[in-house]
C-alpha cells in the first residue's frame, strides 16, 4: 500500500471507531465526557510512562483506558456529593487531570517523543512511518490499533445492542427489567476512552471528539430510528475523513484539523437544508402552515355568510382587509393562491365558493 | 519576595494574579448559570480567531488577537445559541460539536501558519497551553482594558445580573430584558477568556472560570461574598502557581495555576463549614449513633 492510501484507511477506520460509542453519547446526552476522556487518557499514558519508562509498553495502553474510565468516575462522584453540578464536575475534573499530565510531561518527559503538542493535535501523515509487524504484515501501527477497536466496539454493539438501547431510551424500564444500567455506562465509558486512546494518536483528543459526537448529532437531525442513525453516522464520518484528508493535501495542512472540519461543514449543512428539521425547511412548514390557515379562514368566512343578506358586504375582498384584520398584501396573495387552487371565484366585485372550496371549509371544521 | 521585585516575575505574577481575580468573579456566573461548559467551548473556539487574526495583520499585537480570539469565540456561542433552540441537538452535543470544530478549524490555520516564513508564529503555538513566561507589561495594560469594563458592567447592573442569574423567569416576568443579560454576561465570560488565553492557554482556560467559583459557592450562600471570595482563590492560586513555577526546570506556569485552583477547590468541598464533606458526614456519623 502507498502512503497515501495508508492514511487514507487509518482516517476512515478513526472515524467509523469513533462514531460507533459516539451515538450513544449524544443519545444519552453525555457528549461531553467524550471532552473530559479525550483529554486525561493523556494522564493515564504519562503515569504509565514514567512507570515503565518505555514509549511501546503495553502498560501505556492500559494506563490510558483506565484513566479515561477513571475520569468518568470521578466526575460522577463530585456530581454525587451534590455540591457542584455534574457541568461544573466536568469543568472541574479533566483541566485538573489535564494539567497535572501537561506538568509531568514538560517536568520529566520533555526530552522523549510524548509532547503535549502532537498529543493535542495528532498528525496523521506521519501515522504510515510507525510501523508494527502483524501477522507477517507490514502495517502502520495505528492502522492495526483502529482496526482492532473497530472490532471489539462493533461486537460489543452487536452483543449488546438491545441493552444500550434500552438503556439509553429509557433507562428506568431498564433497571426494573433487571438490566444492570450502571454496567452498560461503564461498559460504554471503556468503549469511549479505548477508542479516544487508539484514535487520539493519530488525529489528536480534540479532533477525537469532533470525529465521535458531530456524525451522530448530524444524523440525528435526518432520522428517528437507531439502526439508521448508526449507519448514517458512520458514512458521515467517512465522508468527512477522506474529503478532509484531500482538502488537507490540497492546501498542504493538518489533516485532522481539515477532517474536523468537515465534520462541522456536514453538521452546518444538514442543520440548515435537512429535509424535514433543517432550519430552511422549517421556515417552508411555517409558511405553508400560514397560507393553510389562512385559506381555511377565508373559505369560513365565506361559508358562513354564503347566502345571507349581506353576504354583498361580507363576501367583498376588501372587507376581509378589515374583518380578518390581515395586511392588505397578504389578503391579495391569499385571495389569489385560493383562486389558483379553485376553492373562490369571482362573481362580479364578491368572492364566491366554488364546490372545492366548500368541501374545504367543511374539512376544516371538522379537523 | 523576589516575585515582585524581579521585573519578569512581578509581570507573570501580577498578570497570573489578573487573570484569577477577573475570571475567579466572572465565572461564578458561569458556574451558577450552569455553563460551565460553555467557557471550555468559547476558549477553544477562540484558537481559529487568534490564528485568523495573525494571519490577516501579521501581528502579534495582544489587542488584534483579543478582537480575533473574542469573536471566534462569540461566533461560536451564538451557533450553539442558534442550534440549541432550533434543532433537536441537547446543549451538550451542540457544546462538543461546536468545541471540537472550531479548535479543528483553528489547528488548520495553524499548520498553515507554520508553513510561513514568519518569525513570530513560534509564539503561536503558545496559545494551546499558554506561556506565562511570554508576559510582557503591555499585555498587563491589555487584560485591564478588558477586565475593567467587563467588570465594571456586572457591577453597573449588579441587581438585575443577580436577579436573571437566579430567578430567571422572575426576571422575565417584571420586564426585564433577559435576552440582553444573557448576552451581556456571555459577553463578559469572553472577556474572561480572551485575558486568560496567554497566560493558561485555550485548554485550560475553562478550569480558572469554573474552579474558583465551586470553591467559594462552598463557603457562602450569597453571591456578593461568593464573588469577592472566588476573585480572592483565584488570585491566590495564581500567586502559587506563578511563585511554585520559579522552583524548577520544566515547571511550567499555566498547568501549575489549574492545579493549585483545583486543590483550593478540593479543599473547600471536603472542609468549607457547612457544605463541606467532612462536616456532612460527621453529622451523619452523630445522627446515625444517637438513633
Amino acid at each position: 500500500m502507498s502512503p497515501q492510501l495508508e492514511v487514507q484507511l487509518i482516517a476512515v477506520i478513526v472515524a467509523t471507531t469513533c462514531t460507533l460509542p459516539g451515538v450513544f453519547l449524544v443519545l444519552r446526552r453525555m457528549a461531553m465526557l467524550s471532552d473530559a476522556i479525550s483529554h486525561t487518557v493523556l494522564l493515564g499514558i504519562v503515569l504509565a510512562y514514567l512507570i515503565s519508562n518505555s514509549l511501546t509498553s503495553p502498560l501505556l495502553f492500559i494506563g490510558a483506558v483506565a484513566m479515561g474510565v477513571i475520569t468518568v468516575w470521578l466526575v460522577e462522584l463530585v456530581s454525587g456529593s451534590r455540591l457542584v453540578h455534574e457541568d461544573s464536575a466536568i469543568g472541574l475534573v479533566f483541566p485538573a487531570l489535564f494539567a497535572l499530565a501537561v506538568l509531568l510531561i514538560s517536568r520529566f518527559a520533555g526530552n522523549v517523543h510524548l509532547d503535549t503538542d502532537s498529543v493535542l493535535l495528532g498528525e496523521l501523515a506521519f501515522a504510515p512511518f510507525d510501523r508494527i509487524v502483524f501477522f507477517g504484515l507490514d502495517l502502520p501501527r495505528a492502522l492495526v490499533g483502529g482496526i482492532g477497536t473497530l472490532i471489539l466496539n462493533l461486537t460489543l454493539l452487536l452483543l449488546f445492542y438491545k441493552e444500550l438501547k434500552l438503556v439509553t431510551f429509557d433507562p428506568a424500564l431498564a433497571a426494573t427489567l433487571g438490566f444492570t444500567p450502571t454496567l452498560i455506562h461503564y461498559g460504554l465509558m471503556t468503549s469511549v476512552s479505548l477508542t479516544a486512546v487508539t484514535a487520539f494518536d493519530a488525529v489528536g483528543s480534540v479532533l477525537v471528539v469532533a470525529l465521535m459526537i458531530a456524525p451522530p448529532a448530524t444524523a440525528y437531525l435526518l432520522t428517528d430510528r437507531l439502526p439508521r442513525m448508526i449507519v448514517l453516522s458512520v458514512a458521515i464520518g467517512i465522508a468527512a475523513a477522506l474529503s478532509g484528508y484531500w482538502l488537507a493535501r490540497l492546501f498542504d495542512v493538518s489533516i485532522a484539523g481539515t477532517m474536523a472540519t468537515m465534520t462541522g461543514v456536514a453538521f452546518l449543512g444538514t442543520f440548515l437544508f435537512a429535509p424535514r428539521r433543517g432550519i430552511v425547511a422549517q421556515v417552508r412548514q411555517q409558511q405553508i402552515n400560514r397560507e393553510r390557515f389562512a385559506l381555511q379562514m377565508l373559505t369560513l368566512h365565506l361559508l358562513n355568510h354564503e347566502g345571507t343578506g349581506n353576504a354583498g358586504v361580507e363576501c367583498h375582498p376588501h372587507h376581509l382587509i378589515e374583518e380578518l384584520r390581515w395586511p392588505a398584501s397578504f389578503a391579495v396573495t391569499i385571495v389569489r393562491r385560493a383562486e389558483q387552487k379553485g376553492l373562490v371565484q369571482r362573481q362580479g366585485e364578491l368572492l364566491i365558493l366554488t364546490e372545492q372550496g366548500r368541501q374545504f371549509a367543511d374539512a376544516a371544521i371538522v379537523a | 519576595m523576589e516575585l515582585f521585585t524581579d521585573y519578569t516575575l512581578r509581570t507573570v505574577t501580577i498578570g497570573a494574579m489578573l487573570l484569577g481575580a477577573i475570571s475567579g468573579f466572572l465565572g461564578c456566573f458561569a458556574v451558577l448559570r450552569r455553563q460551565a461548559l460553555l467557557g471550555d467551548a468559547m476558549s477553544h473556539a477562540a484558537l481559529p480567531g487568534i490564528a485568523l487574526a495573525f494571519l490577516l495583520t501579521g501581528q502579534r499585537d495582544p489587542f488584534i488577537l483579543f478582537v480575533g480570539a473574542a469573536s471566534a469565540a462569540l461566533l461560536a456561542a451564538l451557533w450553539l445559541l442558534v442550534v440549541v433552540r432550533t434543532a433537536r441537538i441537547k446543549d451538550d452535543a451542540a457544546l462538543a460539536l461546536i468545541l471540537a470544530v472550531f479548535f479543528g478549524f483553528g489547528l488548520v490555520l495553524l499548520s498553515y501558519l507554520q508553513r510561513q516564513p514568519n518569525a513570530a508564529q513560534a509564539g503561536l503555538k503558545s496559545f494551546l497551553f499558554g506561556q506565562a513566561a511570554a508576559l510582557i507589561e503591555r499585555d498587563l495594560w491589555a487584560m485591564l482594558v478588558v477586565g475593567v469594563p467587563a467588570l465594571a458592567l456586572v457591577l453597573i447592573f449588579w441587581p438585575q445580573v443577580k436577579l436573571v442569574t437566579f430567578d430567571p423567569d422572575f426576571a422575565r416576568s417584571i420586564g426585564l430584558p433577559v435576552r440582553g443579560f444573557d448576552v451581556l454576561l456571555t459577553v463578559v465570560i469572553v472577556a474572561a477568556i480572551v485575558i486568560g488565553i496567554q497566560t493558561v492557554g485555550v485548554v485550560l482556560m475553562s478550569a480558572m472560570l469554573v474552579a474558583p467559583a465551586v470553591a467559594a459557592r462552598q463557603w457562602t450562600n450569597r453571591l456578593e461574598t461568593m464573588v469577592v471570595l472566588a476573585a480572592g482563590f483565584g488570585a491566590l492560586a495564581a500567586m502559587a502557581g506563578a511563585w511554585l513555577s520559579t522552583l524548577g526546570e520544566g515547571l511550567a506556569t499555566g498547568p501549575l495555576i489549574v492545579l493549585m485552583m483545583s486543590l483550593v477547590t478540593v479543599l473547600s468541598l471536603v472542609f468549607a463549614p457547612g457544605r463541606g464533606l467532612l462536616w456532612r458526614n460527621l453529622r451523619r456519623r452523630q445522627v446515625l449513633q444517637a438513633s
